[in-house]
Order: C-alpha cells, then structure tokens, then sequence
C-alpha cells in the first residue's frame, strides 16, 4: 500500500517511559481516521513525531511520493511539507486579528526575504474572507483574536489550518468546548475535507467519532491495538477491556 | 513604500515631520546658522540623543516586536564607533605628521610608522596593528562599519538562535558577548589602544575649515536623516506580514513554526538587522561625543537600553524613540550637575548621586503600573483601547516637543 504518511515501527521513551512502542501508522492520501485511545496512550506524541516536536529512538517516518525522510526535517520544513496541525488547545496569536492570524497561515513562501517585501494580492484578501466565512469569523476579522471566544477560537485555528492548504491534516480533539450543532458542522468540514486530503483525528469522544464514519485507529501503551470500523474494533475484547470497558 | 504605506501608517509621517521640524528649529537656533540660541555642545548633545533614538528602534524591531531581550546592542554600537574612529585618528594623525613634515617627501613606510607611533605611543608600541589595514580608506572603514558588527551578530545570532537558546538565557549570552568584547578591548595588545580608547574623533579631517560650530550641526543632519530613514524602514518591516511574523514569534515561536516559519531564520535575520542598525547609530554617535573607549560597551550600557525602550513603551516604534529621547535627556540633566539639590531639612538629596536611584525606581514603576511604558498613556489620554497599536498619533509630537523643551 502507498500512503501519503508512512510511520513503521516508531520508539520513544521518555526518562524510561515508553511513550511509543513500536508504532506503525499509514494513511492515504485522501483519507479520514480517527486515533481514539485512553490518556497516556501516546495520541499527542505520535502526532508530535509526525510534525518533528519530538525525535523518536528509532523507527522511520516517510512522506508522500518521493518519500521524504521526516525525521531528518525539522518542524517548520515538515509544515512546509503540507503537515498542517490543529492543537487541543487552540493556540491563535490573540495580539492581532482574525485577518492578520489568517493572512500569516495563507500558503506562501515562507523565507525571510521573500515574506519582507510580499504584498497581499486582491485574491488572497478574497481567500482570507473567504477561509473566514467558511468558519464563520467573516464578521470578525478586524477583531483581535485574544476578544474570540474559545469555540471561535477553535473554529479560527481551524481556518489556518485551511489557509496552509496541507496535504495532510493533524487535528487534536476539534469538538472540545464545542456547541452540538458546531460539532455537526465540524464533522461534516472534516469528512468533506477528507475527500481530497489526508485526515488524522485525535478525539476523546465517541459519539463524535461514530458521526465521522472512517477507519479507527485504537492506541494503548504506545502501540496500536487495534484498527478498523468503529464496530469493529469497540467489539474487539482487548479494546473493551483497556479503554471502553472502564 | 508607496504614499499607501504612508497613509496607512499615519504615525510615520507624523514622526518624520516632528523630526524634521526638531532638525530645522535646532539649525536655526544653533551658532553657525542662525539665532545663536543653542550652545554647541548642546547641539551635539542633541545630534547624540539623535543617535541613541536610532540603537532604541533597533532594540524595539528586536525585543518589543520579536521578543528577544538583548542586552548586548550597545556591542555592535561600539563597534561601528570604533570602525569609523579607525579612519577620523589615522586620517587625522596622517594630516599632521604631513604637515610637521612640511616639505620634505616621506616614504610610505616612513609615513605608516610615523602614524603608528603617534597614535599607539600611549599603549607603548608603534607597529600598526593589522586590524589597521584599511584605517587609511574612509570608503573600507566605512564598509567595515557594517561588516564587522554585522559578521559578529551573524555568527553569534546562528550559534545561539541554531540551539534553540531562548528567554534569560539568551539575554545572558548577548550580555556575555558584550562583556566578553569589552574585556578584550580593553587589553593594550587588542590593537585599539587598550582603555584609552580612540580619542580626537570630534575632528573631521578635511573639514577642519569648517570649524566644531557647523560640523556639529551637520552631524545632527546625518543623525536625523538616519533615524528618519531607519525608521521609515523599521516601520516598513513592522507593518506587513513580516511584522505579524515577528509579533507572533514573541508570542508564541512553537507555533509560529508549525505555521512553516523558519523560526531560527526569522531571528537571525531581525537580530543582525538590528545590529546593522545599532553599528550606523554608533558610527554617527562617536564623531559628535569625540571619544571612544571599551567603558562604552560594558554590559550596562545595554541594560540602559532596555530600560529606555521598556519606559518608553516597546512594541510601538515612536515609543522606543520618545523613551530614549526622554530618558537620555533628563539623565544628561540630572547627572551633568545643573539640577538643583532638593533639601529635605535632614538631608539633600543630590541628584548625581541620586539619579540611578530614581531612574531604577521609575523603572519599576512603569514595569507595574504602566507595562506599555510611557506612550500607553497617551492611549488613555486619547481613549483608546490600549491594544491598539500604531493608533495614536499624537506620540511622535510628544516626544519631538520634549527634546525641544529640554534644550530651552
């Protein structure tokens, strides 16, 4: 199988905690799954490894047609690779505004020089409004970010990931401090983006995962415990007893 | 930088107008073209403040905007004074060995000793040191000016920016550096004449007919002209996504990163920027002060720094220039001996003793009470939201008003 994201047999310890244990990950280039799995499972650090915070012990992590050697990447080069990531937390510069948050994320080149003297043309103004639409910040942009609540706060962190254009999307926990109807509507973002691009989503919260109807991937311990359809792996005895059954 | 630039960003032209009319009011009040009004040293105590505002903006694009907190700028402000002084004593001391050489021809080698000796007879040798190589070309020196400060913060800014070394420890470093620089200056063997400094820099060569009154005046031009321009470009690089790049770095590198922002470039770029920045101001300043010497480039020449931009409110251009311009100003008052003593019955508090106290505890004062420094006030005055930036226009008035109220 060629994958856009090939992860085989990863390993991390942290001062003798086995955080990754031999993880081995693939997923295509238009795909939606979901990493479920209790606290400790290593769902964060598996996602830190893919975007180059943390360097694993050993194992190898490759990366789209010509598969590049992530590893050997460092974090805004694997971005510039097309890894986008939304944090569980949303992180937006809150000292500037929707626009100016949305405008920083837009898909450019990103070197010094290059960012000093480039002047936004009338369609990346169009695309800045219209990424703001999409996550119903159009009213807002000359807000300051800080002034958003938490749930648009979410939803502009979502609207950067967009403005990056990656191939490959990383998104921790996105329905956290959400309203029922916006979680509807992120479910349907999602499966909607995950017809042309590579979705991975980190998500506690079951009902949710049922409504993004894709593949699960199910952590414990650092390893993969089981993968498949939702019934699939919730009828899976080991999974029951490690994180369902409690 | 189109008018679009400019009307976009009021304050700039408000700035560069207010400093424009400071640079004719002073001309017109000086000795050489006008009224006869304002001394010469005060001229070049303004040509000076000049020169201090400029190494402030360079400290404001570096921690206000960027969030690193060097306290090793006055380094590369050193440096470009010592590049330039290289040229004004060689010129100058060449000038006057030819001349008490009237008449009869001297070979090249004859000419260099004679120079050598004469400018490094006090430190005990008359070799000419290699460094001086190119000390007789004011075109080399001046290219130098750049290079040199420039090299320096681009190898220390790669090797600290490279391992991830942020926040205090970075400040420590730059403080290291600084240090470091100055300890080695001052040994006689350094070849820039140990703890005497170069010294005569005040005389121009060349422009000896043109006596202290107008070359005074004419160094507070170059010195407005440079922080006119420097803040033209400051405020250029502030204004786009170059400045939503930097503000984002000091709030948050991390993500900054995984927006795909080579985090490390960003900072070597803006750190030795700065440092080309701080190098002019220092090779303007130290023509008008007239001496040089390693003191200049101790760790607390740095820390003075920080303390201007943070009074006058860093993260805001006009603020940074208003709080050097301020702070230099009332230091050079308090300390210069004409404040009056304040008689408190039991004892009289004499302000050159008592000035480092009183700028320390204003220091903490604004830290607590007013964290946007100065020029937050004039957001209260104004009413606006204190998050606004660059909204306040009435700013660079201010600070051009206080630097002529200082000089009546």
């Amino acid at each position: 199988m060629s994958g856009l994201l090939e992860v085989s047999g990863i390993s991390v310890t942290f001062d003798g905690f086995r955080a990754i244990n031999n993880l081995s990950f693939s997923i295509g280039a238009a795909e939606l799954r979901a990493v479920i799995g209790p606290n400790g499972a290593g769902k964060t650090t598996f996602m830190d490894i893919v975007t180059g915070k943390t360097r694993p012990d050993e194992g190898r992590v490759l990366w789209g047609e010509r598969s590049i050697d992530l590893l050997k990447l460092d974090e805004a080069h694997i971005a510039r690779e097309g890894i986008g990531r939304k944090f569980q937390r949303p992180t937006v510069f809150e000292d500037q505004t929707v626009a100016e948050n949305l405008m920083m994320a837009l898909k450019a080149n990103r070197s010094p020089w290059r960012v000093l003297f480039w002047k936004p043309a009338s369609a990346d103004h169009a695309r800045v409004e219209e990424l703001a639409a999409q996550v119903g910040l159009g009213e807002a942009l000359t807000r300051k970010s800080g002034e958003l609540s938490h749930g648009q706060k979410q939803w502009l962190e979502i609207g950067m990931l967009l403005a990056q254009e990656p191939r490959l999307l990383l998104v921790d926990e996105p329905a956290a401090g959400m309203t029922l109807a916006e979680r509807e509507q992120t479910t349907s973002l999602l499966v909607d983006l995950a017809k042309t691009h590579a979705v991975v989503v980190v998500e506690h919260d079951m009902d949710f995962v049922r409504r993004l109807n894709c593949k699960v991937t199910v952590l414990h311990e650092g390893a993969v415990l089981a993968e498949g359809s939702l019934d699939h792996v919730t009828a899976n005895q080991q999974v029951i007893e490690v994180y369902l059954g409690r | 930088m189109t008018q679009g630039f400019l009307s976009k960003n009021p304050s700039v032209l408000i700035f560069l107008s207010a400093l424009a009319l400071f640079t004719l009011v002073i001309t017109f009040l000086s000795n050489a073209y006008g009224a006869e009004l304002i001394s010469t040293s005060m001229v070049k105590t303004l040509g000076k403040t000049l020169c201090l505002c400029l190494i402030a903006i360079a400290m404001d694009l570096v921690w206000g905007y960027m969030g690193i907190l060097s306290l090793g700028h006055f380094a590369f402000f050193g440096l470009g004074g010592y590049m330039v002084g290289m040229w004004l004593m060689y010129a100058r001391t060449r000038d006057i060995v030819l001349q008490s050489n009237a008449g009869l021809p001297l070979t090249p080698q004859e000419l260099s000793d004679a120079i050598a000796s004469q400018i490094f007879g006090v430190v005990g040798t008359s070799e000419l040191p290699a460094i001086w190589a190119f000390a007789g070309s004011l075109p080399a020196q001046l290219a130098l000016v750049l290079l040199v400060p420039g090299l320096l913060a681009l190898v220390f800014g790669w090797l600290a920016f490279r391992s991830r070394v942020t926040g205090v420890y970075l400040s420590i470093l730059t403080q290291a550096m600084t240090l470091a620089l100055a300890l080695y200056l001052f040994q006689n063997d350094s070849g820039l004449r140990g703890n005497n400094g170069l010294s005569g820099l005040q005389n121009i060569p060349g422009l000896a007919w043109a006596g202290q009154d107008r070359l005074s005046v004419w160094f507070l031009w170059a010195s407005a002209l440079a922080l006119g321009l420097c803040y033209l470009a400051a405020a250029f690089t502030v204004s786009g996504k170059f400045g939503s790049v930097m503000r984002a770095i000091r709030d948050d590198e991390a993500r900054v990163r995984f927006l795909g922002y080579p985090v490390e470039g960003y900072k070597l770029f803006v750190f030795t920027l700065t440092a080309l920045i701080a190098a002019i101001a220092g090779a303007l300043y130290y023509p008008q002060a007239g001496i040089i010497n390693p003191a200049e480039i101790a760790p607390i020449a740095s820390i003075y720094l920080a303390v201007w931009v943070a009074i006058g409110g860093r993260g805001r251009l006009w603020g940074a220039v208003f709080g050097a311009a301020f702070v230099s100003l009332v230091s050079t008052w308090f300390t210069g001996g004409r404040a009056p003593d304040l008689n408190l019955g039991f004892y009289t508090v004499k302000w050159v003793d008592w000035w480092q106290v009183l700028l320390g505890l204003s220091f903490v004062m604004v830290t607590l009470f007013a964290p946007k420094g100065l020029s937050g006030l004039v957001d209260l005055l104004d009413g606006l939201r204190p998050p606004q930036r660059r909204g306040a226009p009435l700013g660079p008035n201010e600070g051009a008003l206080q630097e002529r109220e200082a000089q009546e």
